[in-house]
């Protein structure tokens, strides 16, 4: 999956190699009754079928979480189920692997769901804190990793086990609550870590090999996921979890002086900057996916390749609220893939840059990142549009991103601020450079 | 579960996570979402464990928590087969855009 050509072979692969797996199971030797089974499937089928048909691909983000949750839930029952099976007499091996399985399924499911739920907007996305949290909820994942290590060591005692999974679906929701919307590319892909680590302790479990297997896969690329996420904000991951980011930090350096003022500019000033520039690069961000203007922009590419400009697209790692959120917008769109560039390839270009075009991103692009060492993004790798000539932010109002920094990039002199809806202001724009 | 089982269960997990490693970090940034869903919907093999529990009839409790399992995981892998299938056929190389 090293490349756009070879990875949809490779997912008919995978998935050719998952239906031997369960068509192995089927006629595992302990089976008896396929009813339940079958019925299970069907209306799982159509389901899962549903959402992957209908799904609008900007909310993919939330699909992804609701997802995790459904994965997480059944690792976690079927860990359940095990232990009720065995009456809580289960080996002390067995029961380790247990364990984990059903805490690591159980808050990945609560967690997933309120993942969901602030992506969907039925949450507030701000981070949600309160005094002492951290110890709260370092005492709460205390108690219940003692009751697993007591669970282990004496087993058998059902109340105790059931405890812990309530803990456990706790647990989930207090992870993800202090956690802000623009984190959510972490998140999501810790979530799939764990999704995936407690398939893999099914598999111990239950000793079968390709639950083994294929959980270890997806958990480790999970993992690796959120540390590549976690590295593009310049943060540990302790960071993520435990910094409330947006809210305590942004609070003490935030507030700081406004330079300058924003400069307005005009509809029909920047189309024609756009119809001779020699080179524009898009910025998008989360603003575009809200906006849903991915198509907009695609159109407003078309019209100024037909007239000579240089089009390119610099997508930074975490812009979007998945890793890799923005490229799929963008193919949407039909936007090649080999104009979209990432944050290496495209930040040398900027200088050359005529028109840079930022579009409901914030963060990304702020130049405090790299000019402001108190700032608490300091350090994180940005993509430096304040490089180019000129610079264009598409915005719905003057208010500030998710993180609630201000950004100096908008005070700048180069910058012109087009203020409204992205994809209508795009739609507006391809006009007045058909006109120009 | 013996302790041969164990160990071997262990071996399979150790080199499942160094080949994971290898092939994860070889994926660009530009297939990140796509590589989430589709082990988003790897990870929906716990249907083979939900598939077990459902149908050996051990007990009642056993059998409804197996079916929800069943239920869940199948709306996973499915659902994440399509979507990730989906969004791998929007991906395309610029002559193939134009032609469209």
């Amino acid at each position: 999956m090293s490349h756009p050509e070879t990875a949809k072979r490779g997912m008919h692969l995978a998935e050719f190699g998952m239906l031997m797996a369960i068509i192995g199971t089927l006629v595992h030797h302990e089976i008896v009754t396929w009813v339940w089974i079958i019925t299970g499937l069907a209306i799982g089928s159509v389901v899962g079928l549903a959402m992957g048909v209908w799904v609008p691909m900007t909310a993919m983000p939330q699909r992804t979480a609701l997802s995790h949750a459904f994965g997480a839930f059944a690792a976690a029952l079927v860990g359940i189920s095990e232990f009720w099976k065995h009456q809580g007499h289960v080996p002390t091996i067995i029961m380790s692997a247990l364990g984990f399985e059903v805490m690591l399924g159980a808050l990945t499911t609560t967690g997933s769901l309120l993942a969901f739920a602030k992506l969907q907007g039925l949450v507030r996305g701000t981070p949600m804190t309160y005094k002492g949290q951290n110890i709260f909820n370092m005492a709460l994942l205390a108690v219940t990793a003692g009751i697993f290590v007591y669970l282990v060591v004496v087993p058998g005692s059902m109340p105790l086990f059931f405890t812990m999974v309530g803990l456990a679906f706790v647990f989930g929701l207090l992870l993800v609550m202090p956690i802000g919307s623009a984190d959510m590319p972490v998140v999501m892909s810790l979530l799939n870590s764990y999704a995936g680590l407690a398939s893999a302790a099914t598999g111990f479990v239950l000793s079968n090999k390709v639950l083994i297997i294929a959980g270890t896969l997806d958990g480790f690329s999970g993992f690796i996921l959120s540390i590549l996420m976690c590295r593009a904000m310049n943060r540990s991951m302790t960071n993520v979890l435990f910094g409330a980011f947006g809210s305590a930090a942004a609070a003490a350096a935030g507030g700081g002086e406004q330079q300058g003022s924003m400069r307005e500019v005009g509809l029909e000033d920047i189309a024609t900057q756009l119809a001779y520039a020699n080179k524009v690069v898009f910025v998008p961000g989360y603003g575009l996916a809200t906006a849903q203007a991915q198509h907009a922009v695609r159109e407003l590419a078309e019209v100024l390749e037909k007239r000579g400009v240089t089009v390119k697209y610099g997508i930074h790692p975490v812009a979007g609220r998945m890793p890799g959120h923005m490229n799929v917008l963008l193919a949407e769109a039909n936007v090649p893939y080999s104009s979209l560039y990432e944050l290496e390839q495209i930040n040398p270009e900027f200088p050359t840059t005529d028109v840079a075009v930022v579009i409901g991103a914030n963060d990304v692009v702020n130049p405090d990142a790299r000019d402001n060492p108190t700032s608490p993004i300091a350090g994180m790798p940005i993509l430096e549009v304040d490089r180019s000539k000129s610079v264009v932010v598409l915005k719905r109002g003057q208010g500030k991103g998710f993180s609630g920094l201000e950004n100096p990039l908008f005070f700048k002199p180069v910058t012109g601020m087009l203020y409204g809806d992205a994809k209508d202001t795009l739609t507006r724009l391809v006009q007045a450079v058909q006109h120009a | 579960m013996s302790t041969e089982t164990l160990i071997s269960a262990l071996y399979v997990f150790a080199l499942a996570a160094f080949l994971g490693y290898q092939v994860i970090s070889r994926v660009p940034p530009l297939l990140h979402t796509p590589l989430m869903s589709a082990t988003n919907a790897i990870s929906g093999i716990s249907l083979v464990g939900s598939i077990v529990t459902a149908g050996a009839r051990y007990n009642t409790v056993s059998t409804i928590l197996g079916f929800i399992a069943v239920v869940c995981s199948t709306t996973n892998v499915v659902g994440g087969f399509v979507i990730t299938d989906r969004m791998l056929k929007m991906f395309r190389r610029k002559e193939l855009v134009k032609k469209d």
